[in-house]
């Protein structure tokens, strides 16, 4: 902030070029009237000169640092004092300093007056917030100020916003032609301040509406009409976005099932620690990072891929050596037994790591988001998270139909005796596959720790979305549970708009359930002699 | 199906007489005695506490028995139970939030979370629950309907083995997450608490604990009887050939829908009975016995007991919880590991359980013949080879098939 600030002052005292005289004491003045209005009004006159000293004053008014004592003003800055008006600084005290005071809505009207002097700031970036700001609170007495940036302004964009930030103001005209013009021009905005800034002059005060005129409100209701329009279709590419994501998370949350389980037919309930595991490691290598190279942090993550993927891997081949392996085969006894090693597992998290929750911080790259429509914003961890989810996914479809190792656990999926006679190691085969499907569930549980919180129960809540994810898609197939994963994500996004989150997941989960009934195979059934067995 | 229907006459031995007769005893004679008559400082008393443990175990037995009767008997493991229990303890639980009264925080018509909630009148699923009749109907008829549709439709599409654990583990998840809102009016995450009276009598007073545990211990003792008639008469047949064999049962003309529905109907009921007696004696009822986790827990009963047999799952259910109630006082931390490993433990070593254990240390005291002998004559299902790959199929893990347990209650 005081870097902007200093560069603010910068700029606006080249601007004003040899203006370097003192500021009219009569404008300064109105800055400790008694009335609220009075106050407000000598704000927008400060900030209509728009010059350095104009910023100066008001800036240190907004931090409190403005002091009055008998008809001068001051400027505090730690010890030192100088004169508001020349800048000048004092080498001695005045007495009966005193600050001003400052209620909400002086400060408000003090922002947005900071916001429209921000408008000449060379940073294209500012001048971008600047004019968004001011859009949404623009005021007529900060008409001047955003006629002269309009002219000065070159940016398209920028430009576009000044210009509603304008109408916005001009609503408030005396004139009802002008009145008419500003809103006409806002038809085309998808702000929705400005829809509530255009409600509110459809507002009706005692018998009178805000807006006098009816021709203005006729051109007003439209305007809102055409708004909505466009609100309408943004809400729905954010619905699309935010149900691809969680789809996103959804299938890395179940792909490593979609092996184990789909592939394998291995009903592994300690799915949701594999995650864990993912989880905590990602935990564990910010400890290390922040450890020993406190200066690259933000790169944790990066090197918690392999770690994440070889813990829950290393977990994996542990659980299959030493139980499911005697298992294959007895499906009911499978579940009982890994729900037995999820228990240990959730219990060993807690003696390791402690029974609360862990902070596992976003790395600086995937913090922040982008704005692709007024108000669609996309955060970036979403879009890493999705971008992963499709890297994963290449990296099991690779594994699977283009190595040799992918081969032989189909082969020993679809006929383990005859995959057995060829020679394919079977039992080898199982444990390695058994240890991908983890290792992957591994990865999944990496990207969960940077949107979910990270601690022992964590797995729970994914083991029933997951196996769903898996049996809606239909055992055995990956392109399915993408299908599955993506279809549910949305749906569920578009269903929590309707009924509220709780009864979007339930009407899922009871749709789930009815699908079952109809197609036990899954959407997409496997074909062939092997499908019974 | 050499059986005929005079199976049913010798379903009770004149030993399972007597043990019963020596059960209901010690449950409405001895209990109370100690329980009420001796003082507190005499070394047989029993104490509030263990009382109430001992009539909470007796509950869970219960449903551990009725999990065995679908899953020991018919093949199908439920991860849903805990669901019809909750359900039968929140219908019993309206009674109880009613009979409060004018006695809550608020002094209100209406139960105190509705109160919170500023509701001004009670929800039309309500009406009637202050009567204990009606809601004794509740407790039977809504775990019921829901078993009976649920399971009508699953049945009928052929869903078994883990595609049904599965469906019935979202099915109480849903459930849990609804009755988690506080608009489903059930009294949100707190549930319902604070219940004072029961039939007019105050809930925590020694008399009314002592009659709680008399009505658990007979449940549980129903309960296996009605097992018992069941498995033994040409119905339990036709059950365990479908667990065994569903294909070969429906080739030899029978619908297996209908068995399968009945058993899992009833199966729900019990529960739902069991949920009703536990929530007075515990006090309080709420969504979490709807977890998943829960319901699993209640698998763990019945396989350490022992499943396809009555009295397995009783023994299971009260070793678990009597362990569970060591481990949490004395190691808390060390109660999940505990668990953990008995799952994994039971489910490698001990299929059949405690029972399965017991069976084979002494049929290996016995000479091999003996062992054979000393099963009851009733006629099995004989496990031909060709039935293996189905049993497989089924989810029923390839286990040849036993014969109807006579040794049991």
């Amino acid at each position: 902030m005081n870097r902007l600030i200093a560069c603010l002052l910068l700029f606006a005292s080249l601007c004003a070029g040899s203006a370097r005289a003192a500021m009219d004491p009569a404008l300064l003045a109105g800055l400790a009237a008694d009335e609220s209005d009075d106050k407000i009004a000598a704000i927008a006159k400060v900030a209509a000169l728009a010059d350095a000293d104009a910023l100066r004053v008001l800036v240190a008014m907004s931090k409190d640092n403005l002091m009055i004592a008998g008809d001068k003003f001051y400027i505090a800055d730690g010890d030192k004092l100088s004169d508001a008006a020349t800048g000048a600084e004092l080498s001695a005290r005045p007495d009966g300093l005193d600050s001003l005071t400052i209620n909400n809505r002086v400060r408000s009207a003090l922002d947005s007056a900071l916001a429209g002097l921000r408008l000449f700031s060379p940073n294209r970036d500012k001048r971008y917030a600047a004019a968004r700001e001011l859009q949404d609170s623009a005021d007529a007495a900060l008409l001047p100020l955003i006629e002269r940036a309009l002219k000065s302004e070159q940016d398209a964009e920028i430009r576009t916003l000044l210009q509603y930030a304008q109408a916005v103001a001009n609503l408030q005209n005396a004139d009802a032609a002008v009145r008419l013009e500003a809103a006409k021009a806002l038809s085309s905005s998808s702000n929705p301040s400005i829809k509530s800034t255009l409600l509110s002059r459809l507002q009706k005060q005692g018998d009178s509406y805000a807006e006098a005129d009816e021709k203005v409100r006729a051109e007003i209701a439209d305007s809102i009409k055409q708004i909505d329009k466009r609100l309408a279709r943004a809400d729905a590419i954010a619905r699309v976005f935010t149900g691809v994501s969680l789809g996103s998370i959804l299938l890395l949350a179940a792909l490593g099932l979609a092996i184990t389980y789909g592939v394998m037919g291995v009903i592994n309930m300690a799915h949701g620690e594999l995650l864990m595991v993912g989880a905590y490691s990602a935990y564990f290598m910010q400890g290390v990072f922040r450890a020993h190279w406190p200066d690259s942090t933000d790169w944790y993550l990066v090197a918690a891929v392999p770690l994440a993927f070889f813990a829950a891997a290393a977990v994996g081949v542990l659980m299959e050596r030493t139980v499911i392996r005697f298992l294959y085969g007895r499906p009911l006894e499978t579940l009982l037994a890994t729900w037995g090693l999820s228990l240990v597992l959730i219990q060993a998290a807690r003696v390791l790591f402690g029974a609360q929750n862990v902070e596992v911080a976003n790395p600086g790259w995937m913090s922040g988001a982008i704005e692709v429509l007024p108000n669609v914003v996309l955060p970036w961890n979403r879009i890493v998270i999705i971008g992963f989810a499709g890297f994963v996914l290449s990296l099991v479809w690779l594994l699977m139909n283009r190595t040799r190792l992918g081969m032989f656990v189909r082969a020993v999926t679809q006929n383990r005796a005859m995959a057995g006679c060829v020679g394919v190691p079977t039992a080898r085969i199982d444990t390695l596959a058994f240890a991908i499907g983890a290792g992957i569930a591994g990865l999944g549980g990496l990207a969960l720790s940077q949107i979910a919180n990270v601690g022992p129960d964590m797995g729970q809540g994914y083991i029933v979305d997951s196996f769903m994810v898996v049996v809606l898609g239909g055992v055995g197939q990956l392109a399915g549970a993408v299908w599955a994963a993506l279809g549910l994500g949305v749906a569920s996004k578009f269903l929590e708009g309707w009924t509220g989150a709780v009864i979007a997941k339930i009407l899922v989960l009871v749709f789930i359930i009815v699908f079952i009934q109809k197609r036990p195979q899954g959407l997409f059934a496997l074909k062939g002699r092997f499908v019974e067995s | 199906m050499a059986n005929s229907p005079s199976t049913r006459t010798v379903a009770l031995s004149a030993k399972s007489r007597m043990a019963l007769m020596a059960g209901l005893a010690l449950a409405w004679g001895v209990v109370p005695l100690l329980a009420l008559a001796l003082p507190a400082g005499n070394p047989l008393h029993l104490s509030d506490y263990a009382l109430t443990l001992s009539g909470k175990i007796l509950c869970y037995a219960t449903v551990a028995v009725a999990l065995d009767l679908i899953w020991g008997y018919a093949g199908i493991l439920s991860l849903g139970h805990g669901l019809f229990f909750a359900l039968g303890g929140y219908a019993f639980g309206m009674y109880l939030m009613r009979s409060i009264g004018h006695d809550g925080n608020y002094q209100s018509d209406l139960p105190d979370f509705m109160v919170f909630l500023d509701w001004k009148e009670l929800p039309w699923f309500w009406h009637g629950t202050d009567s204990f009749v009606w809601s004794m109907l509740l407790v039977l008829i809504v775990p019921a309907v829901l078993a009976w549709v649920f399971g009508f439709f699953a049945f009928r599409s052929r869903i078994k083995g883990v595609y049904f654990s599965i469906i019935t583990q979202a099915l109480t998840y849903a459930t849990m997450l609804l009755f988690f809102r506080n608009e489903t009016g059930f009294g949100g995450n707190n549930g319902f608490t604070d219940f004072k009276r029961v039939l007019g009598f105050p809930i925590t007073a020694p008399e009314t604990r002592v009659v709680l545990f008399g009505l658990s211990a007979s449940l549980l003792m129903g309960a296996i009887v009605l097992g018992r008639v069941l498995i033994t008469s040409k119905f339990g047949r036709v059950l365990m050939a479908t667990r065994d064999a569903e294909s070969r049962v429906m080739f030899l003309g029978y619908q297996p829908l209908y068995y399968k529905l009945t058993v899992w109907t009833l199966s729900a009921m019990l529960c739902a009975l069991a949920g009703a007696l536990y929530v007075p004696q515990v006090g309080i009822i709420n969504p979490s016995e709807m977890s998943p986790a829960n319901s699993i827990e209640i698998a763990i009963w019945v396989a350490v007991g022992g499943r396809g047999t009555l009295i397995g799952p009783v023994f299971g259910a009260a070793l678990v919880n009597l362990a569970k109630s060591w481990f949490t006082m004395s190691f808390p931390e060390y109660w999940l590991f505990f668990l953990g490993l008995m799952f994994i433990l039971v489910t490698l070593w001990l299929p059949d359980g405690i029972v399965g254990l017991w069976r084979k240390l002494r049929s290996g005291r016995a000479a091999a013949p003996a062992a054979a002998s000393a099963a009851p004559p009733a006629p099995a299902v004989p496990a031909t080879p060709t039935a293996q790959p189905e049993a497989k199929a089924a989810g029923m893990s390839g286990r040849t098939v036993e014969g109807p347990v006579a040794k049991g209650a």
